[in-house]
């Protein structure tokens, strides 16, 4: 009896072994190789690319291509690139910020450094806005960035250090106050601190911030990209928040890249580059539009998709900081701006 | 080293005396009684009620998308390669640790406790220093073409390295317990090294075995920490079920990822049953072998 039970223990584990093996080269069997093209994005964007990705492996022809598969991978838009930097093999990165693909770029060598000219419109096919999502009829009333610093207000945004979306939240407001108060510098950084210290929960990246503000109920209004805003009011009803569109927000542009290092091994390279150009194609602006993101070819979206946007103003990094590499030196690394206002006291 | 009780110890008016107050007992039950409520009852029925909030139709249909049987797919892999390895692991360890001395033995314990002690994210990064394409062998796996890190090898790591005391914490009281008198007794009597291990190690220890391989493959089934840093979260591909339902989650499926949730919790309800029936057998075999022993004893003067 004893023995039986032994045996039958270690023939279980070494069943299980085989059975795991026998199942791996089956279901390699099933499915033959074909081509997996790897899409590294950040959070927003899932909704948008698993509809793409169905549409161009459907429509798209790519000589030497055959039975595509696109896989995805969502996650904070400067992990992402942490991981392609550690070796996620990604053919092309669709991220929130260029610094992130710049990021790539400099410490893996993987992509170009001047992979920002290699496609139209800063390789940015799709753009978006910061605006704010509060609870329906907008209780506290708040309708301008100056709000968000007022007593008693909770503002919900992640953390600028890990989240692109959290810095384009932040130089929106930025770049409010900076109009505001005529460009002085003390007013500026007492504003940012004052709206931070407003802020209760710093998730690390969009979706989560969603998440506490959406599900867990927490905070009284939301910074967050136009598309995330109306998706969750898509998913939760329009009876539960409302959208405020402040009268000056920023040109928030995710850019996309072909990780050359890769493509130039596992011979993507055509597929990649069209995968990308894809997304400028008509049928890809109207999808865009239609979740929620600004096309760069507005003529092509739906007319009816279009009147959705809110007609808002909006800076560009370019234009009102001089570039991702100045801002993001200025504001965002170790005891940058962003370190000071955060923990300043406030007056 | 058998555990012998005293009679006296188990005569009801001695195990009176031993207790505490009514009052205090109440209190301590109560209060034990409350913190499962509240943190293991209640979320394990919201679990489910969110898992079924839209009926059963939808409930199964969460499992019809394939990246979610995928993800199922790969957490079974895991599980199937880790544990195996685990068992081997965690049988020498012990076999080396209890039936022999040597220098360093203590650190070698030390050693085996290491994952618990250690965050699993940090494992995890550990992993991706260590096997990353920067890493120290990174270069070498590069030239042999294979991808460790953000692909399946690297999940397998990561799980056996958090689940591997699991066996070997299992294992090592129960070998100490048995003592080394029926192995030394085995090689005097010419017994080969094979022998010794299925005839006499093994039988010792077969229920701290397979309690041992029960909690590693239910930590190896739902350990999320070190496998989120290595994986790369790449849909129907490196994903397994505790990742899925992060990922569920985000996307507003509450449905789909509870019902992947349910799965993870059935699993550890199946773990506690197994368990508890294993337990309950540990038991019982040690109050045969007590009594066993006690009639040897009754029997030794005699012969």
């Amino acid at each position: 009896m004893k023995k039986y039970i032994t045996l039958g223990t270690i023939a279980l584990a070494l069943g299980t072994l085989l059975c795991a093996c026998g199942k791996g080269d089956n279901a390699q069997e099933d499915a033959p190789k074909g081509t997996v093209l790897l899409n590294v994005s950040y959070d927003p964007t899932r909704e948008f690319y698993s509809e793409y990705n169905k549409w161009f492996i459907e429509k798209i022809e790519v000589e030497g291509t055959d039975k595509l598969d696109i896989k995805q991978s969502h996650g904070g838009s400067g992990k992402q690139a942490r991981a392609v930097i550690d070796g996620l093999e990604a053919d092309v990165v669709t991220l929130a910020l260029s610094p992130d693909i710049d990021a790539i770029a400099q410490r893996s060598g993987k992509i170009p450094a001047d992979w920002q000219k290699k496609l139209p419109n800063n390789s940015c096919p799709y753009t978006s806005t910061i605006v704010f999502l509060v609870r329906k009829g907008n209780p506290k009333g708040i309708q301008n960035w100056g709000d968000l610093a007022r007593d008693g207000i909770e503002v919900i945004t992640p953390n600028p250090k890990t989240s692109g979306g959290a810095r384009w939240n932040y130089l929106a407001a930025w770049a409010w106050a900076d109009e505001e108060y005529k460009g002085d510098e003390d007013k500026i950084h007492a504003f940012m601190s004052k709206m931070f210290h407003n802020v209760p929960v710093l998730d690390s990246g969009a979706r989560g911030s969603t998440t506490t503000f959406v599900q867990r109920g927490i905070g009284d209004v939301l910074l967050a990209w136009e598309n995330e805003a109306f998706l969750a009011m898509k998913e939760f009803g329009n009876d539960k928040f409302d959208i405020v569109v402040p009268p000056i927000s920023i040109k928030a542009e995710p850019p996309v890249a072909i990780v050359e290092g890769v493509v130039s091994t596992n011979g993507h390279a055509a597929l990649a580059q069209k995968y990308l150009e894809n997304l400028y194609s008509p049928f890809a602006q109207a999808l865009a539009a239609r979740h929620f993101y600004r096309p760069c070819h507005p003529e092509m979206a739906d007319a009816k998709d279009m009147a959705r946007f809110p007609a808002v103003r909006m800076v560009t990094i370019d234009d009102k900081f001089g570039g991702w590499t100045k801002t993001q030196d200025l504001h965002f690394k170790d005891g940058g701006i962003f370190d000071q206002i955060f923990t300043a006291e406030t007056k | 080293m058998a555990k012998t009780v005293h009679p006296r110890l188990l005569s009801p008016g001695f195990s009176r005396a031993m207790q505490d107050p009514k009052w205090a007992r109440r209190l301590l039950c109560g209060t034990a009684l409350l913190f499962l409520a509240l943190l293991l009852l209640v979320p394990l029925a919201a679990v489910f009620t969110e898992a079924l909030r839209k009926g059963w139709g939808a409930f199964f249909e969460s499992f019809n998308n394939p990246d979610a049987r995928y993800a199922i797919y790969l957490t079974l892999l895991v599980a199937g390669i880790s544990v195996p390895l685990n068992l081997v692991f965690g049988l020498a360890a012990s076999w080396a640790v209890t039936k022999h001395d040597f220098p360093g033995k203590s650190l070698l314990i030390t050693l085996i406790d290491l994952p618990f002690s250690v965050s699993p994210v940090v494992s995890g990064l550990i992993l991706v220093l260590v096997f990353g394409v920067h890493g120290w062998f990174g270069s070498f796996f590069n030239s042999i073409g294979l991808q460790v890190i953000f692909a399946v090898p690297g999940i397998v790591l990561a799980t056996v390295f958090v689940t591997f005391p699991f066996v070997a914490r299992e294992i090592i009281p129960a070998m100490e317990a048995a003592g080394r008198d029926e192995e030394q007794a085995a090689i005097m009597l010419g017994a080969s090294w094979w022998q010794i291990l299925h005839r006499i190690t093994l039988p010792n220890v077969r229920w701290a075995l397979l309690y041992g391989v029960l909690l590693c493959n239910a930590r190896a089934m739902g350990e999320f920490g070190a496998v989120s840093v290595v994986s790369g979260h790449i849909r129907g591909e490196t994903n397994t079920v505790p990742l899925h339902v992060e990922i569920l989650y985000n996307e507003y499926n509450f449905v789909a990822a509870f019902a992947m949730a349910s799965l993870l919790a059935v699993l550890a309800l199946l773990t506690l049953v197994a368990k508890t029936a294993l337990e309950w057998r540990i038991q019982h075999l040690e109050k045969e072998a007590v009594t066993e022993r006690t009639r040897h004893r009754e029997n030794e003067p005699a012969a």
